[in-house]
């Protein structure tokens, strides 16, 4: 099937531009199904692809296609990469994706820009596929921008709203900071290695590069590279556009923001983990990083009261979970949890999404409440996602959490309990989230009440499949120590790095036995208390506006993070684009240069009255003139 | 012969639209930079990039003084001829709509300065160069001069004596390398000869004067004060071919007049050179972020895009050099389009205030659509034409210098911020009664665009079309040059 | 020999003295008449150094000189009075200050 690998990305590509270049022309049923069919058929060849894969006929296959950019010695070429971890991605992104298409299409189908959307979300799986196919940075970094112009337009999707509006503008800006830490990674790859395809790099720095050693570029590289990253997956200082981006249509919000591009970062550094490895400094960074994000946003997600929001912060906490993993070295572990969590993240958006559709578009919490009656399959499916997230076996979630927190162990007991700590926090926000909304009674107004209903067929067969997954996808990664051989791990293990290829789990069984133990009881402990105070004792958050204590007052602001940023970039940046212009532009420069015009100008104006129109004047001057010099030649002369 | 007819059609055509009737002047400058287009894509599709010199052709002009109409081209020289006789033709059908008092006037300075141009990437005699560049300033004076907007007469006059000054540094640092060459000649390669020898003084000061000439033109901080002024006043078919084409006259002059003139200068006074560009890019971008007049923005927009391309020519590596070449004409072609998207916005509601602007995504689709690709390419986003010249922009400036690289990269941001925020100014949001009657584009008007978008594509997605063209010419260059910083 | 040099350098003097009081003529008078009178004075005191040192030099050429210059001088003495012709009868003057149109 590899001849035919070349269509995963460009089927997709099709339909965008069938959909796009006729546009409203099409009626709905055309474009849904031609939006549906093409990435169905990618997934089609996707399977195919990671059955031979699978079963070792591909092991890893570079397809290059023509010659992108060359110049001088730099010779980039379109091409691809098949290999388990491009698979892996693709499978992902193909499959969730034409779930959530399938969703899109009950969920948008009363929107008037039905068309557009499905353009935009055919021409995003496009660029992600793009992206995790490239068989060099380059290609990646096309798919990299494309997924960010893609979250850019359909985060705008309505854009009649200004404020969605400045959360598109404010996601596109801030993936560009990112960006520029990446372009300028790659500039660094192109100097030191002289090419971007990961085969050449890889290979260079194995053999010029020695791990133990302090590298100077290889920690310049990484470190750019991770900027990128944290851009791109919405880690601290860079994740404050993830909630904002919650304004685009919700099935947007599941495939975009939360199961595909916002992981995109993890894949590249999963791709790139041979310069990671020998980075070990860049690996710490990344560890305090996404500790640091899962712990933060967690807090955050505590109080949060739009349904979306806290879906958000939720995922920013599971992405720095994944960066946590990554920082240990745990690369298999990273894309383990980036499959868990497209499902049961993908589920819970989605479900968050039939509920909105119900509730007719309402998404504050403290306006639902008993919806489970109204809503049994939404209910369900949500209920597994919740605990599937929340880490309880043999839910997906609890596999790649716990290899997670079996790292941390390993590293040090601290970090081990910190990372108990953030997924408590998850556990609580999420049941939470569920409580206040399927549970107690109604806080609705009426009219909201007699609209409820069940979402369609279309809407919910896609929840149910990704409930399935969220329930077996887990699997794939079963620890040794339960019997399993952790299969994702052995599968991916060709393309990381040998030095670190642990052979054999530093922990014994019974200490891991142990701590899977401890996790568990604490997150059911957490679901019990959560359970008493939303459910037994009926808390319902207090309405806008009302007083909060200060700490409390902290969290829902966020940190006051955006305002921050607002005072210590944005308005220094409006304040000195006034300064350069007013000042440096007008007063300063120009004036220099008006001033050349006037000079001669005043000049001029004095040498003129020389020109009086008086004949005698002008012969007295040219007399003058020429005794003067008569005068000087003979004083020359002498 | 070949060139020579590409200088002369336009030039006679634009004679003879001058004693045309005021209605048929159009069509005809039309049809006759049509023709021209056609036939410079005939000598593209014959010509092999292997060639030093296509096309060449030599008479003598002042036998007395050593000067002869020496024209020719190269890779570099062709791709110029390509871009400007590409957009002739769309600029002049871009103003389709519209209605000039004395047209035959108008569109008949538009092609004699088509022939300026053309001569100006032809010449290789430097007599001969210096003339096209000072005949390219007359007609686009008198556009701007003629059928401008406010105040055009003191910024008209400001920009021309500008321009001037810089250009007779350029012409005293031609007479002295003339009477430099040992048989008094104008010819390029015996000046390339002379230049090299000279003693690193004299080669500075000729850097100097060719240098004030080209960043003037470019313009580079801090000598661009003339061009927002100017690209504001100028009706847009003016500033279409100021910004398109001419400004690209500046960075063909560093490329083909400095760089192999006076190679051990261009090493010792390139980094002030970068340095300044640099400076450019980042204060012209910050500028552009408050600008209130989208015409405006755009203008310091087109400073910060010019910035990197002559940071990246002066580092004299190969890869930036074909990425400043690609990037020329990726950002002539870009610029058209946006400046025409202007054009349109003028023209159906009467401002161009950001503030007063919304909202018209509602109302014009295909407009949206074009708009939004002219957009992203312009900042540089893969798969568009901004792209690729970009990069190896980039990539040229990295390896001098990392951290110029650094700061000059931080306009990958700032392009971000000036052009999404006034996209949604213009395009977003709810319609206002300037706004909501906005038609979408007339079949004329999407004639103009859809060129310019295809070709964005196409050089977004397989830039080696060009960048095949260009490449031997860049390589002998760069040999020429001596020394030059490369990939290992 | 020093004969004819001291008689050259009468010439001299006087050559030099008509050409100062031509000189002086166009300076200070106003009247346009005069004015052109002292510059015919000049010119002649040039020709009376032509023809001595046509003289000294024992060289035919510089009277024939004088000659080609007198019939010139008879030329433009015709186009000037043609000139302060028109003037008197457009300003109704011959005072060279009436002539102040040409200036800033």
């Amino acid at each position: 099937m590899l001849q035919l690998a070349w269509l995963i990305p460009v089927l997709p590509l099709i339909g965008f531009l069938i959909i796009g270049l006729a546009n409203k022309k099409l009626p709905k049923a055309v474009v849904g199904f031609v939006g549906c069919g093409s990435i169905l058929g990618s997934f089609a060849i996707v399977l195919t692809l990671l059955t031979e894969v699978l079963n070792g006929t591909i092991q890893s296959e570079t397809l290059t296609y023509f010659n992108w950019i060359s110049a001088g010695s730099l010779d980039i070429k379109l091409s691809f990469l098949i290999d388990p971890l491009s698979v892996t991605m693709m499978t992902i992104i193909t499959g969730v994706g034409f779930l959530i298409h399938l969703y899109s299409a009950g969920y948008m189908s009363h929107d008037e820009g039905f068309a557009r959307y499905f353009a935009y979300l055919n021409l995003f799986v496009f660029s992600m596929l793009i992206l995790v196919m490239g068989s060099n940075f380059l290609v990646l970094f096309a798919g990299w921008e494309g997924v960010g112009l893609c979250s850019y337009l359909l985060i705008g999707f309505w854009f009649k709203n200004n404020d969605y509006n400045n959360a598109a503008k404010k996601a596109f800006i801030m993936n560009r900071i990112g960006d520029l830490g990446f372009l300028l990674g790659m500039l660094l790859i192109i100097v030191t290695f002289g090419s971007l395809e990961y085969s050449a790099v890889f290979e260079q720095a194995q053999t010029i590069f020695k791990p133990g050693v302090a590298q100077p570029v290889l920690i310049a590289i990484t470190l750019l590279l991770f900027l990128g990253a944290t851009g791109k997956s919405a880690q601290i200082p860079l994740y404050t556009w993830l909630p904002d981006a919650m304004a685009g249509p919700t099935p947007v919000s599941a495939l975009i923001h939360a199961a595909t591009m916002v992981t995109a970062g993890i894949y590249m550094i999963v791709r790139s983990n041979v310069l990671f490895s020998l980075a070990p400094f860049t690996l710490e960074v990344i560890e305090i990083i996404g500790l640091t994000t899962a712990l933060f946003a967690a807090t955050i997600g505590l109080v949060q009261n739009d349904i979306k929001k806290v879906l958000a912060y939720s995922t920013v906490s599971q992405l720095g979970y994944m960066f946590f993993a990554l920082g240990m070295g745990a690369y298999s572990t990273a894309i383990f949890h980036v499959a868990t969590h497209a499902f049961f993240k993908a589920l819970l958006f989605l479900g968050a999404g039939s509920v909105i559709h119900a509730m007719s578009g309402e998404q504050d919490i403290r306006s639902m409440g008993g919806l489970w009656k109204k809503l049994p399959i939404t209910f369900a499916t949500f209920i597994i996602g919740t605990v599937a997230i929340a880490g309880i076996p043999p839910f997906a979630g609890f596999f790649s959490k716990d290899e997670i927190l079996a790292h941390a162990y390993e590293h040090s007991p601290i970090l081990w309990a910190l990372g108990v700590l953030g997924a408590l926090m998850t556990t609580f926000y999420m049941f939470r989230l569920v409580f206040l909304t399927f549970f107690g009674s109604f806080r609705g107004t009426e009219h909201q009440k007699s609209h409820l209903h069940e979402s369609p067929l279309i809407m919910t067969i896609p929840l149910m499949v990704l409930a399935v997954l969220s329930i077996i996808g887990g699997f794939v990664g079963v620890p040794e120590v339960l019997g399993g051989h952790n299969f994702l791990k052995s599968f991916l293990s060709p393309i990381i790095a040998p030095i670190n290829q642990h052979t054999g789990h530093a922990l014994s069984h019974s200490t891991e036995l142990m701590l899977m133990g401890i996790s568990v009881g604490a997150v059911l402990l957490v679901i019990i208390i959560a359970a008493i105070v939303y459910i037994s004792k009926k808390a319902v958050p207090s309405p806008e506006g009302s007083d909060l204590s200060a700490p409390h007052k902290v969290l829902y602001n966020k940190y006051y993070i955006d305002e921050i940023y607002r005072t210590l970039v944005v308005k220094p940046l409006y304040w000195l684009g006034d300064i350069f212009y007013k000042v440096f532009e007008i007063r300063i420069i120009d004036n220099f240069v008006n001033a050349w015009g006037k000079g001669v100008d005043r000049g001029s104006a004095g040498l003129r009255f020389l020109q009086n129109g008086s004949i005698s004047f002008y012969m007295f001057a040219m007399v003058i003139g020429i005794i003067l010099i008569l005068f000087f030649n003979t004083i020359i002369k002498l | 012969m070949e060139t020579s007819i590409l200088i002369f059609l336009p030039l006679v055509a634009g004679l003879i639209s001058f004693l045309l009737p005021d209605n048929r002047a159009k069509q005809f400058a039309f049809v006759a930079a049509l023709a021209e287009f056609a036939y410079s894509l005939v000598l593209l599709l014959q010509f092999n990039p292997q060639e030093t010199l296509a096309y060449a052709t030599s008479v003598p002009w002042v036998k007395s003084m050593g000067i002869s109409f020496s024209v020719g081209m190269d890779g570099i020289s062709i791709l110029l001829v390509m871009l400007t006789t590409f957009l002739i033709p769309l600029i002049i059908l871009s103003s389709f709509r519209r209605t000039f008092a004395n047209s035959n006037y108008f569109y008949g300075l538009v092609l004699i300065m088509q022939s300026a141009l053309v001569g100006v990437f032809v010449a290789r005699d430097a007599f001969l160069f210096y003339v096209f560049w000072e005949l390219a300033l007359i007609p686009i004076y008198f556009i701007a001069l003629i059928w401008g907007g406010e105040n055009r007469k003191k910024i008209t006059f400001k920009f021309f004596v500008y321009t001037l000054a810089g250009s007779l540094l350029m012409l005293v640092a031609i007479i002295y390398l003339y009477l430099q060459t040992p048989n008094g000649s104008f010819d390029i390669n015996q000046f390339y000869a002379v230049g090299s020898t000279l003693s690193s003084t004299d080669q500075a000061l000729v850097f100097v004067a060719f240098f004030l000439a080209f960043a003037i033109k470019m313009p580079i901080f801090p000598f661009h004060t003339w061009q927002p002024d100017t690209y504001t006043v100028t009706p847009a078919q003016g500033t279409m071919l100021l910004s398109g084409i001419m400004l690209k006259m500046g960075i063909y002059g560093v490329i083909r007049w400095i760089l192999p003139l006076v190679p051990e200068a261009a090493h010792t006074y390139g980094m002030p050179a970068i340095i300044l560009s640099v400076i450019g890019i980042i204060y012209a971008s910050i500028i552009a972020i408050k600008q209130k007049d989208f015409k405006r923005l755009i203008a310091y927009v087109s400073i910060a895009h010019v910035g990197l391309i002559a940071a990246g020519i002066f580092t004299l590596g190969e890869e930036s050099l074909q990425g400043g070449i690609i990037q020329m004409l990726s950002h002539g072609i870009n610029v058209v389009g946006l400046f025409f998207v202007i054009d349109v916005l003028f023209d159906r509601t009467k401002t161009l205030e950001l503030s007063s602007l919304g909202g018209i995504r509602n109302v014009a689709p295909f407009f949206t659509v074009t708009f939004i690709i002219l957009l992203f390419s312009s900042i540089a986003l893969p798969f568009t034409g901004g792209f690729p010249g970009e990069f190896l922009l980039f990539v040229g400036i990295f390896q001098y210098n990392p951290w110029i690289a650094a700061v000059a990269g931080v306009s990958v941001i700032l392009g971000a911020v000036y052009m999404l925020s006034s996209f949604q100014k213009i395009m977003l949001g709810e319609t206002n009664n300037l706004t909501s009657g906005f038609a979408d584009l007339f079949t004329s008007e999407k004639l103009v665009l859809i060129p310019i978008i295809i070709l964005i594509f196409w050089m977004g997605i397989y830039p080696d079309t060009f960048l095949e063209i260009s490449g031997p010419a860049v390589k002998a260059l760069i040999k020429g040059t001596g020394t030059s910083l490369s990939l290992k | 020999m020093q004969v004819l040099s001291n008689t050259v350098n009468n010439y001299l003097v006087l050559a030099s003295i008509l050409f100062a009081i031509g000189v002086m003529g166009v300076l200070v008078r106003r009247n346009i008449i005069i004015i052109f009178m002292s510059i015919e004075l000049m010119l002649n005191a040039i020709n009376l150094l032509l023809v001595a040192f046509s003289v000294f030099h024992n060289d035919a050429s510089g009277q024939v000189f004088v000659f080609f210059i007198m019939a010139v001088a008879a030329a433009e003495v015709t186009v000037g009075l043609a000139i302060l012709v028109m003037i008197y009868r457009n300003t109704g003057s011959v005072d060279i200050n009436s002539l102040n149109k040409l200036k800033w």
